[in-house]
Parts: C-alpha cells; sequence; structure tokens
C-alpha cells in the first residue's frame, strides 16, 4: 500500500488491524472499518469499472448507496458471487475478492472502449431506432445486445446463504442515525415511545460524527464531539432499539416499511458460517420520521466523469472518516460553501489542495474566511471547462464566467491535479416520503424538492427536509420531533450553536464550456452513460413529458435509479423548455431504496417450503408402488403406475384396459367435499346447480353442473343427500376452495335469509375409488354385509356402512362409465382401507390406476373435466348438456346469462367428438381445427381439449371444442400441425357403451 | 400494505384478506323478468372511481366474514369499515 496516502490520527479505521483482499486478481491490503472504496483509494486505485455504452474509464465518485461507477462483483464462487454490488458500501473483510464489471479482457484495457470514439454514432435511443428492422433481423441483433447488456454476472448456481424475515411493531420508527434522526430517537424514546432507529452505515452519527471544524460547534464542543455524547445517552435508553447496517427498502402505505439488516456481509467467511445473511424486517410503525439526509450532486461540464473526479463531501469523509488521501494535489470545483468544508480538512490534514474553483461572483461566510484564512486560492466566478488523463485525472481547463453564466470568457488556465472534488450542491432523500406516496414542493432558492403533503402519519426532518445549516437543523428538527409526537420535550432549546451561513447561491444545471455543446461530453447519469446532449437530443425529438425523456434516454434507469442524475436532467430540461423545475414534476421514486438481494426478498420460503404441498393418506402407498406424480393445484396426485420400463402411454393403456376389463383403483380424495347442512340446503342447492334438487330422496347422489352469473360453466361435481337437511357436495379438485368461497359469498352476502351452514372437508376423509366389472365382488368381499344387489344399492346412490367397525359412506357413482363405487372413510383410515381393496382385489388383478387413465376413461365415455374441456367461456348449452338446466326452477346462478344475446348466437362453440381418419393418430391437445387448408388467413374453427389412444377402442379418440359444432355431425374437417395436416370427423361426444349397459355390469 | 380493521376480528393486515369488487351491487331477485340490458347492468357495468368508493372485502384468512370498506382509491385510506347489510356510514 502507498503509506503516503493515508493519516494515522484517525479513529474510525482501525490500522492496527490489516486485511488483506483481491481485487482483479491482485492481493491488496486495508484496515478494519474500510469500505472497498476506501480501500482501493488509499491503494491509488481510481479506475474500478468502464461506463455501460462507451466503456470509458470509471472511478469511484462517492461514498454511498449514491455511487454510480463503483459497483463491482464480489465473490466468485458459482453459488455465493454477487454482481453489481457497491463498492463504497462494502466493508473489508479478510479474505474479499472483488472484480471490475462491465470490461472484457480487464479494466485497463477493455475492447469495448471503441464505442467511446463511435460515440458519436450511438446517440439516445441508439437501440431502439437501429434494431428496429428488418424484424426477422432481430433474432441476431437480440444475440449481441444480451451480450452487451447488463452489468455483473448472476450466480449460476443455488444460493447456499441463509436469509430471513421478521416482523417488527413500533411506537415510532426513526430511519437515519445522522444528527436529526438522533434527536428523533431520544426524544420519542425517553417519552415512553417505542422507537426503532435503523441506519443504512455501520455506526451513527452521520456525517457529523466525523465533522470537526471551527465553524460548526454546539455549546463549545466541535459538532463530532457533541454528537458523540448524544450516542452515548442512546444506548441507555430503554424503550429504543437501534438497527444499523440496516436499510429502509420501501415504505408502503399505512405505515408499512420493509428494512434490510446486513448482518454477516462485514464479516469474514469463516465468521459467517451458519449464520443468517440479511433480514427483512417487515416494519408496522405508528408513526415514522424520516431523516434520510441530503447527498450531494455532482457538476456537469465536459469530461466530468474521469476517475479521480470525486463528489467533495465524499473526499471529506474518506480523509476525515476513512484517513484516506483521495489525491495529493487536489483541485475542488463548486457551487456552494460546502466545498470548503472539504478544503479546510484536506489543509488540516496536511493535503495539499490547488485551488477551490468556485462560480459565484465572491461570497464571505464564516466557512470561506477560514479557508482564506488557511491560503487556500479561489477562482471566483470561474468554471472547468475540461478535463484531461485518460485513466485519471491529470489536469483541468478553468475559464472564467460571462456575468449571465451562459457562456466563458477571457484567458483559459490549465492546472494540473491528481484529483477533482465536484460541489453541486445538496439534494434531499426524498425517496421514502415519495415511495408512500407523498406529494413533492419545489423550493427554488435551492433547487430542491422537499416533502408536501402526506396522508400517512409521519414527518421529515432534518437535511431531508431542506436544512442544510446546523442551527437550522438542530432547531427545526427539535420542533417538529415535539409538534409530532405530542411532547415538550427541552433538550435542544438553549444550545449554542455556531454554524456557518451560506450567504451567495447560484447554480447553473449546464456548465458552459468554450467548445460548442455537441463536441462536449457532459455526463448526467454516470452508470447509463446519458449525457447532457442526450437530453437535448430528446427535447429536440419532441419529447416533452419528464417521465418520457427518462425512458428514451435512460437517464436515472440503472441500478442507482438515478439518485445523482435526476435532480440535472430535470434542470436541464427545465432550462431548455423553458418551464419552472416545480410545474415539470419529478419522476417517480420507487422500492427499493437500494437494489435487494433476492435471496432477502423470499427470505425462507425457498425449496420445499416454497408453496405448500399437499399429498393424501395413500400418499406413501403410491410413493411405494413407484407412482409418478403429477401436481395438481397444491395437490400430488399418482399421475401413472409404470410396471418396469414401462413408459407413460405403455403403463396407461395397461391400466385403462385393467379398469374395464376387471377392476381398477383409484384415489380420489383430492376432490373438493363440502359439507353442507341446515334446514334450506336443498334451496340453497337448487339455487346454485342449473339442475333441480328438492326431489332429491335421501340415499341417492346427483350430478351438478355450477355456473357463474355470466352462464359459464364453472365447476362440477357429485353431490350426495345425506339424510333431510345434510348434504355431501363434491367439486373439482383444482376448485375445491374456489367453490366454497363462492357459496358462502351467495350465503352471506345475497341470501342471507337462508339456513345453510358449509364446511370443508376435503381433508377431513379420504376417498378409494374402486371401478370394473369386479368392483362389486371386491366391495363385497370388504363389507360383506352390504346389500349390493342393483335393486338395493342402484347406479347414483349412497349407503352408511362399517368397515372394521369404522363408519365409512360407500357411493355408487361413476366417473369411469364402468360399475364403480367410491368409499368415504376419515383420513386416518384411508391408507388401510386402500391397502385392504387392493388385497381384495388382487384375485381379480386389480390394478391402481392414476390421474392420466382416469381422463382417457372418462373422456371414453365423453364425460367432460371442467377447466379443460370448458374455459370460461363455454355454457351447459356450448357443452351440449342441454338436459342438465332445469326448465322448471325460476332461478339460479347463472340462468337468466343463458339467454343473453351473447350466449345465444348462432355461431358458438360446441363440444364434439373428434376421430382421426388414420385411427392410431393422436391429436395433439390445443391444436386448432379448420375447414380449409388451402385459403390464407385459415379461419380458426376451434381445438382440441382433450385427445388419447383409446385401449378399449383401439383407436385415437378426442373431444374438441367447434364453432357451430353441434351441427356438423359426420363433417370432415383438418387439423392442421406443422409437418402434415391430419383429417378428422367430428362424432358424438360419448365413444364408448352409449347405452351404458357397463354401469350395471 | 393496508391495515383493515375486520368488523369481526380488529385489526389486521391486508395479506389476510381478498377484495371481491364494488360493494351494494344486489342481484336482482326476478332476474328472468330483465331485459338483456338491465341484467348487463347487474352483470358487468362497475365504478372505477378516482375517490371514495364502497367496496366488498373479505376476511378470507381469518373469520372469512364478508363485509364492506369505504376506501378512497387515490390515497388509499379507509374512512369506513361496516358488516354485510348495514347502510355505509358516509356517502
Amino acid at each position: 500500500m502507498s503509506e503516503n496516502l493515508r493519516i494515522t490520527n484517525n479513529k474510525f479505521v482501525d490500522q492496527t488491524t490489516r486485511i488483506s483482499f483481491k481485487f482483479d486478481g491482485k492481493i491488496l491490503y486495508g484496515f478494519k472499518g474500510d469500505t472497498l472504496a476506501s480501500a482501493l483509494l488509499a491503494n491509488n486505485i481510481h479506475l474500478v469499472g468502464r461506463s455501460f455504452k462507451y466503456h470509458r474509464p470509471r472511478g469511484i465518485m462517492a461514498c454511498g448507496s449514491e455511487e454510480p461507477n463503483a459497483i463491482v462483483q464480489v465473490g466468485n464462487d458459482a453459488s455465493m458471487t454477487e454482481p453489481n454490488t457497491r463498492a463504497t458500501e462494502i466493508e473489508l473483510y479478510e479474505g474479499l475478492e472483488a472484480s471490475s464489471q462491465n470490461c472484457w479482457p480487464s479494466v485497463n484495457f477493455d475492447i469495448g472502449a471503441v464505442n467511446n470514439f463511435f460515440s458519436p454514432l450511438i446517440p439516445a435511443a441508439f437501440y431502439y431506432k437501429t434494431f428496429m428492422w428488418p424484424a426477422n433481423f432481430w433474432k441476431l441483433y437480440e444475440y449481441f445486445i444480451r451480450k452487451s447488456a447488463g452489468l455483473g454476472k448472476s450466480p449460476t448456481e443455488p444460493d447456499k446463504d441463509i436469509y430471513d424475515h421478521r416482523y417488527l411493531h413500533c411506537d415510532v420508527l426513526v430511519v437515519g442515525g445522522g444528527v436529526s434522526g438522533i434527536m428523533a430517537a431520544k426524544t420519542a424514546a425517553k417519552n415512553n415511545l417505542n422507537t426503532l432507529l435503523i441506519d443504512d452505515k455501520n455506526i451513527l452519527g452521520g456525517s457529523t460524527i466525523y465533522q470537526k471544524n471551527e465553524c460548526f460547534k454546539i455549546n463549545n464542543f466541535y459538532s463530532n464531539e457533541w454528537i458523540k455524547k448524544e450516542i452515548e445517552t442512546l444506548n441507555s435508553l430503554k424503550n429504543l432499539i437501534i438497527k444499523t447496517r440496516t436499510s429502509l427498502a420501501a415504505y408502503h402505505s399505512y405505515n408499512y416499511l420493509l428494512a434490510r439488516e446486513n448482518l454477516t456481509d462485514h464479516l469474514n467467511l469463516n465468521e459467517r458460517k451458519n449464520k443468517i445473511r440479511q433480514r427483512l424486517w417487515k416494519i408496522r410503525a405508528k408513526k415514522v420520521i424520516i431523516a434520510t439526509g441530503a447527498m450531494e450532486r455532482p457538476l456537469i461540464f465536459n469530461n466530468n466523469d474521469r476517475p479521480g473526479i470525486i463528489l467533495s463531501s465524499s473526499i471529506k469523509k474518506y480523509i476525515d472518516y476513512y484517513g484516506v488521501k483521495c489525491g495529493q494535489k487536489i483541485s475542488l470545483f463548486t457551487n456552494n460553501d460546502s466545498a470548503y468544508e472539504t478544503a479546510i480538512s484536506l489543509n488540516n490534514s496536511g493535503v495539499n489542495v490547488n485551488s477551490v474553483v468556485d462560480i459565484r461572483d465572491k461570497t464571505n461566510s464564516l466557512i470561506v474566511k477560514q479557508a482564506e484564512k488557511l491560503g487556500i486560492k479561489i477562482h471566483w466566478k470561474s468554471t472547468v471547462v475540461n478535463t484531461s488523463g485518460y485513466k485519471k485525472i491529470n489536469s483541468i481547463e478553468i475559464m472564467k464566467l460571462s456575468d449571465d453564466g451562459t457562456a466563458v470568457v477571457e484567458k483559459k488556465i490549465k492546472e494540473e491535479c491528481d484529483c477533482l472534488g465536484i460541489a453541486g450542491g445538496w439534494t434531499p432523500r426524498v425517496h421514502l416520503f415519495t415511495q408512500s406516496g407523498g406529494k413533492l414542493k419545489f423550493r427554488d432558492e435551492d433547487n430542491v424538492f422537499l416533502p408536501d403533503k402526506s396522508e400517512l402519519d409521519q414527518i421529515s426532518i432534518g437535511s431531508c427536509n431542506g436544512d442544510f445549516e446546523l442551527d437550522e437543523i438542530i432547531r427545526n428538527s427539535a420542533n417538529s420531533i415535539n409538534k409530532f409526537l405530542n411532547l415538550n420535550n427541552n433538550d435542544y432549546e438553549n444550545l449554542e450553536i455556531i454554524s456557518s451561513k451560506e450567504i451567495d447561491k447560484k447554480n447553473i444545471w449546464l456548465l458552459p464550456s468554450d467548445k460548442p455543446l455537441g463536441k462536449t461530453k457532459p455526463f448526467l447519469d454516470f452508470q447509463n452513460d446519458s449525457t447532457a446532449n442526450d437530453i437535448k437530443l430528446a427535447l429536440r425529438e419532441g419529447f416533452k413529458s419528464i417521465e418520457h425523456v427518462k425512458r428514451y434516454t435512460t437517464t436515472g434507469m440503472a441500478t442507482d435509479q438515478g439518485k445523482l442524475s435526476n435532480m440535472h436532467a430535470l434542470g436541464i430540461i427545465a432550462e431548455t423548455a423553458g418551464v419552472k423545475m416545480g410545474e415539470l414534476g419529478t419522476t417517480t421514486f420507487r422500492p427499493p431504496y437500494t437494489p435487494l438481494t433476492f435471496g432477502a426478498i423470499v427470505g425462507r420460503n425457498v425449496g420445499e417450503f416454497f408453496d405448500i404441498t399437499r399429498r393424501t393418506p395413500m400418499h406413501d402407498w403410491h410413493v411405494e408402488n413407484k407412482a409418478k406424480f403429477e401436481n395438481v393445484g397444491q395437490w400430488k396426485r399418482a399421475w401413472y403406475y409404470p410396471i418396469d420400463n414401462e413408459n407413460m402411454h405403455e403403463a396407461v393403456q395397461r391400466e385403462s384396459k385393467a379398469a374395464r376389463d376387471s377392476a381398477g383403483i383409484l384415489d380420489a380424495s383430492t376432490l373438493g367435499k363440502i359439507d353442507i347442512q341446515g334446514s334450506d340446503a336443498s334451496e340453497f342447492l337448487n339455487r346454485v346447480y342449473t339442475n333441480a334438487w328438492s326431489k332429491l330422496e335421501i340415499g341417492k347422489c346427483r350430478y351438478g353442473l355450477m355456473l357463474n352469473e355470466d352462464g359459464m360453466v364453472y365447476d362440477d361435481g357429485v353431490t350426495t343427500r345425506l339424510s333431510e337437511n345434510h348434504y355431501l357436495m363434491t367439486t373439482t379438485t383444482g376448485g375445491a376452495a374456489n367453490v366454497l368461497s363462492k357459496l358462502e359469498d351467495y350465503l352471506q352476502t345475497e341470501w342471507p335469509e337462508l339456513d345453510v351452514y358449509l364446511t370443508s372437508v376435503t381433508d377431513h376423509y379420504g376417498t378409494v375409488s374402486i371401478c370394473g366389472p369386479n368392483s362389486k365382488k371386491i366391495l363385497s368381499k370388504i363389507i360383506p354385509d352390504l346389500d349390493l344387489s342393483d335393486k338395493d344399492f342402484p347406479h347414483m346412490s349412497f349407503k352408511n356402512a362399517l368397515i372394521d367397525n369404522i363408519k365409512c359412506r360407500v357411493m355408487r357413482i361413476s366417473f369411469t362409465g364402468e360399475h364403480s363405487y367410491e368409499i368415504n372413510i376419515q383420513s386416518s383410515y384411508a391408507k388401510s382401507v386402500w391397502e385392504k381393496c387392493f388385497e381384495a382385489g388382487k384375485e381379480f388383478n386389480i390394478t391402481p390406476y392414476g390421474t392420466e387413465t382416469m381422463h382417457l376413461l372418462r373422456a371414453e365415455k365423453g364425460f367432460i373435466i371442467a377447466g379443460q374441456d370448458t374455459d370460461g367461456t363455454m355454457t351447459p348449452v356450448d357443452l351440449q348438456m342441454d338436459w342438465i338446466i332445469s326448465k322448471k326452477k325460476y332461478d339460479f346462478i347463472g340462468k337468466r346469462s343463458l339467454y343473453r344475446s351473447d350466449t345465444i348466437r348462432k355461431d358458438r362453440k360446441q363440444l364434439v367428438g373428434l376421430l382421426t381418419d388414420d385411427p392410431k393418430e393422436i391429436l395433439e391437445e390445443g391444436a386448432q381445427i379448420v375447414a380449409e387448408t388451402n385459403k390464407q388467413p385459415i379461419e380458426m374453427l376451434g381445438h382440441v381439449t382433450s385427445s388419447y389412444f383409446s385401449p378399449n377402442l383401439n383407436k385415437s379418440i378426442a373431444l374438441a371444442i367447434v364453432k357451430n359444432g353441434k351441427k356438423l355431425k359426420g363433417q370432415k374437417l383438418f387439423v392442421p400441425m406443422k409437418n402434415k395436416t391430419i383429417n378428422v370427423t367430428i362424432t358424438d361426444t360419448v365413444f364408448l357403451d352409449k347405452e351404458n349397459k357397463r354401469l350395471n355390469a | 400494505m393496508f391495515l383493515i380493521n375486520c368488523p369481526y376480528c380488529g385489526e389486521r393486515d391486508q395479506s389476510e384478506f381478498t377484495a371481491g369488487g364494488e360493494a351494494h351491487i344486489v342481484r336482482p331477485k326476478q332476474p328472468t323478468e330483465l331485459s338483456d340490458d338491465q341484467w348487463a347492468e347487474f352483470l358487468f357495468m362497475r365504478k372505477n372511481i378516482k375517490g371514495v368508493q364502497l367496496e366488498r372485502w373479505n376476511h378470507a384468512h381469518g373469520c372469512r366474514k364478508w363485509f364492506n370498506m369505504a376506501r378512497d382509491t387515490s390515497n388509499d385510506r379507509i374512512h369506513a369499515v361496516y358488516k354485510m347489510g348495514e347502510k355505509p356510514p358516509i356517502k
């Protein structure tokens, strides 16, 4: 390390603990307490990255979250590497590895830098304008754009770190631990309010903690000493939680805020093991006090982006806090007083200040006088017109400003330097305030947007509220806090405050140069490489709205969200267009304030905790019997049970044949089950289903179709009347929760007079379905004393029964068209009943089948699946199920809609059967159906909804919805595929056993 | 993220609730007697105003009760929460 860039009398960096780290493969050293940025500067490394578009060399520019240039890739582990992190926010730890981004092969020699020489050819919206045509070239363009876009590299393997979420409720949340934030937290906590104070740095105190200047004193203490004592009193307060290294990411309505706490990023890799890396706090605060301070603006002039050009206040922090000199010959360039604080700090640390270039005519504030007393040279009424030095600044050119500030005059002065501090004034951090829906107002004299109206219980205090002088900050904050919290705290009254006052203010958004604008490069957005010229071009091309200019030029759209660039963009637009800044408004600040890791957002909800998995009581049996599963909503359903090396098709063919030839067994536990009780249960069912229910006898089952009010099929299922006022409704697996909600909605809001109670019992019962010609024999083995005769226990009826003294309900219902039974039993017994059925069925080759075979068997019978053969645009008439619509009922949900002008249109699509001319050809579900193949464009008549090869019919079958399909029976149509056209014929939807003989076989 | 004062359970986070659209749209008692236009008025026509809107909410992950809410769509302020069947406390 170049020793001469460190000063030794420094309290914030522990110069006894040396830390080694790697940057771009090179081993370097820093100290405990450094950030990556301060350690790099101490090693005289300014060049840390290349700019996005022109690949210009870029250096560290700031010292906090607003850093636009020094964004680096941290780590090189495939699962833990992190792109786009700000070097100014990375606390140095032993073993840190970081590298530059957006450069190849290296930051010092970057091939992309040729873009810089072609930059006149790459103006704003170059990509929009160039890659428009020819349209089919896009594939080619995209490849190259994707290669050159993006900054860092994403990790390629899953993140091994642990992240966490927690809730926190408090009376008062204070965001920001500078002077005003500390005052607020102390006042609130002392007065018995549960208070949370958060700050994104590792220690409290903001920029005051290192402010030791004669011009800023409180009660005769330097302000850094005063604030240190204030922080000490904070630590003794009981009602106060302090969270440092915690960055407020989002401020939502109702004072709901998200904050990210960094727990291990500052530790070395060994200390991190098994610890939570980041925690996302979900905070609900009764009151919020925003004390986020302000950030310094750059100045906009020709070649203002070279490495070594740093915000003046950051140079001050690097010297006063980190003990790092950003250069040995530093020049400063300013439009306000704050650069003089930097000049004095540098001077006190023995760093040579060449001069201060000040655009103001002359000023006599306390701090300027002190600087002059120290012999610091000042170029009044001057501007920097150019800078030199490719990889690091080596000189600046200074010229006098004309009286109106629009041009430069007199002779050019060249000044050698190795660092240039720029101070363009202060921008209050109003991001959180606007995120919460607050409206801003503009203060002309300081060119700042300030918090105005808010709907929430919150205030902004300190410099984020436009107070920039120390005495103002303390007095106004104290008053605001008391008023906001309804207190009479007098800790901050009668303080004796010395604070230098800024007397003269002057601002020029785009500083003039001796060259025409087109020949200069005044950068606005350093990360996205947009210049003042790009803004002007956008205005010339007719863009007026700030939101449009922003998107067209991409100003403010980088990972820093334009923290440094937005104000200048607005200023230049306002100036060029001749409007007032207050009228122009701002772009929208959106959360997060600084980028969040995906890990922090997801927290613990990863892997198996990503979503709930629902398993049936028989799940383990399916697993043991090698079932393949499919996801149906949150359920894991057995899909098919391959034997040996069977593929899905082979397994399904075997299962389907077995179910019809002898016996099959299906786990139907996932079907939604709703228990309906009450004296008006029958009337309720009459209103929600299309068919009539009043006359359904006790012990009988009925299939019902449920519509939406718009007449479209919503769900279907069989409902059983268990007793006079007691029904058990089944729904589709995926629709269960929605059906219950919908029924509850009607009961609570439309028909509160009905005496009906609904209970979801889906998880309470397991359902074993056995079907096939031998199902009766199997059931009689399990429940020998149950009369299974067709007379006593016909199709669509139900009986209570006992299996080993356990009550169960047996329904004789069928979704396959076979003679079949469903046994509903308390979930805890369902697996043993399943095993019993399987054991009993062995002599009949009972075959377990999954959802795929179930779908095939029902398709052979033309039974619909709501959600597969319907899509929310099908009425029962479209499904050719007119028989299920009661003509007698006065009303039911959706009835009136069945004769709206739209639902009685002649050319609606209807559900039909499809047979392929070649019985071996299986159609693809979703394939389009047409009548002609030669015409273009072809009219799409409909599409295939279900398609299978039926082993029982030995041919391919399909269901489809086809325009006017009802009238097209026997018609030849076509299904055009990528390589061929398949000939099909429209048929009836029932392919097998039209007479329903098998039901009673 | 709103804080909603469920009339049955008290203040709860918005994530426990589902929204059910405009409130006080009564399902006609005699749908069959309505013209297409009248039925369409009930079925499809919904207001989308900037200002105080009366809307239906359901405490889906709580008591499962439906209730009504008067919310200003311009700033999300909830002016009132009231039970089904009750008249809106503000206009």
